[in-house]
């Protein structure tokens, strides 16, 4: 039976870790809103991308631009993983790393190389620690605070890779924000490009002809890596959102479990106060029924 | 009342610009083009430059590096990688920008780093002449 110090002292450190856990929803909170409130305002711009490029890559042949053709022949697999910077988000970065473990498990048997780039140091230190996968790169201390230079710089060094027949493929995992309860590990394609599928067509009617300047190929060759940067952008501000969202849900569930512990442990600190003075009690009265007799 | 063609700015990070317009002036990579209403449905890349539109005798000018403009009779889409309005450039920091880009192109050293380099002067110049054609 602990002391009544004991349990005293052990319901303000459960207090203390409470207040904490709140302080760190509140915050997630705030940063949950900023990152939605980012991607409300990226989304108009991916979605006309994804128009633009839809019109203009209908019809047209695989072999015009090299990041549109598929490799016959796929030696080497490239992952860029997207985690967080830091833990406390419940199971939201071990749910991203083991859906490219699993990528990277499925990759080797084919025979294929695997080489990740690693964005966030939750995926940096995961990627050490896969021996069949090789780092390519690694950025450590950017998810906190990033705009569209980083989706640049990590887009260009993909787009690099896969020229220079470093990697034949090439996929993104990131954390699909759905909903502030559910966030998805997605791993999507993104090199060679698959065309988006024209859907619905004869619904549509007459497609407007365009004029293209400078030329088809030439847009493509404009349109197609900045459409990669696009997608790596996308999945960063996923990937941000989502982070935020799995935070405030786990810091949530924590403020509720201390609520659970500092009741029971209340009650048990009652209960042991009660019992000492029933015994301080009984003594006393004990001690003046011997007087009187 | 002119008829009017409704002109859209978006960027990664925001919508810059979003207005029923009389004319824009876009600086296209085979030479600037302008669109009124009715124009034909068009597809251009852009260079970095300045875009201009006039408005109820107004005439605005817009700075965009890097993105494509989409035209069909009714509407203009600018998708930028940046775009700013001539109001919101710094100059100062344009300027600085563009002695940093001069230095590294004194000294020349890899092909990489010459492209962007340069790509980083264009902006700066295009930026400051953006801030200049308003006359500050």
């Amino acid at each position: 039976m602990p002391s009544l110090k004991d349990v005293k002292k052990k319901i303000e450190s459960v207090q203390k870790t409470q207040q904490i856990t709140r302080a760190m929803n509140m915050v997630a909170s705030a940063k949950l809103r900023r990152a939605q409130e980012r991607i409300e305002k990226f989304r108009p711009y991916a979605d006309k991308y994804y128009e633009m490029l839809k019109d203009l890559s209908k019809g047209v042949d695989v072999s015009v631009h090299p990041l549109l053709e598929p490799r016959e022949e796929i030696k080497a697999t490239g992952i860029v993983l997207i985690t967080s910077e830091r833990g406390l988000c419940g199971a939201f970065n071990t749910n991203l790393i083991t859906k490219a473990e699993k990528l990277i498990k499925e990759k080797s048997a084919e025979g294929k190389a695997v080489k990740i780039l690693a964005v966030g140091r939750k995926a940096a230190h995961a990627a050490k620690k896969v021996d069949s996968a090789e780092i390519l790169n690694s950025y450590i201390g950017v998810m906190d605070n990033f705009d569209f230079t980083l989706a640049n710089k990590i887009g260009l060094e993909i787009i690099k890779a896969y020229e220079d027949h470093v990697v034949d493929e090439v996929y993104l995992i990131y954390g699909q924000f759905v909903s502030i309860l559910r966030q998805e590990p997605v791993a999507l394609q993104i090199l060679p490009v698959t065309q988006p599928e024209a859907e619905e067509e004869e619904n549509q009617g007459p497609q407007a002809l365009y004029m293209y300047e400078p030329s088809v190929e030439g847009l493509l060759a404009e349109l197609l890596p900045r459409f990669i940067k696009v997608q790596v952008y996308r999945g960063l501000l996923d990937t941000s959102a989502s982070e935020h969202a799995a935070r405030m849900t786990a810091m949530d569930t924590a403020s509720k479990n201390c609520d659970d512990m500092i009741h029971k442990l209340t009650l048990a600190y009652n209960k042991a106060r009660q019992a000492a003075i029933t015994a301080e009690l009984l003594d006393i009265v004990g001690g003046a029924e011997a007087l009187k007799g | 009342m002119a008829s009017t063609i409704k002109l859209e700015i978006v960027t990664p990070d925001r919508v810059v610009l979003s207005e029923e317009v009389e004319y824009v002036g876009v600086p296209g990579v085979m030479g600037q083009f302008g669109v009124l209403k009715n124009h034909i449905p068009y597809l251009s890349a852009l260079s970095i430059g300045s875009l201009y539109y006039k408005k109820g005798g107004d005439t605005k000018y817009v700075f965009v590096s890097g993105g494509f403009a989409e035209v069909d009779g009714e509407s203009i889409t600018i998708l930028a990688e940046s775009a700013e309005r001539a109001e919101e450039i710094d100059v100062e920091r344009a300027k600085k920008a563009k002695e940093r880009a001069e230095r590294r192109l004194k000294e020349q050293s890899e092909e990489i780093d010459y492209a962007r380099a340069r790509a980083a002067l264009m902006r700066a110049i295009e930026r400051i002449k953006t801030k200049e054609r308003v006359g500050m």
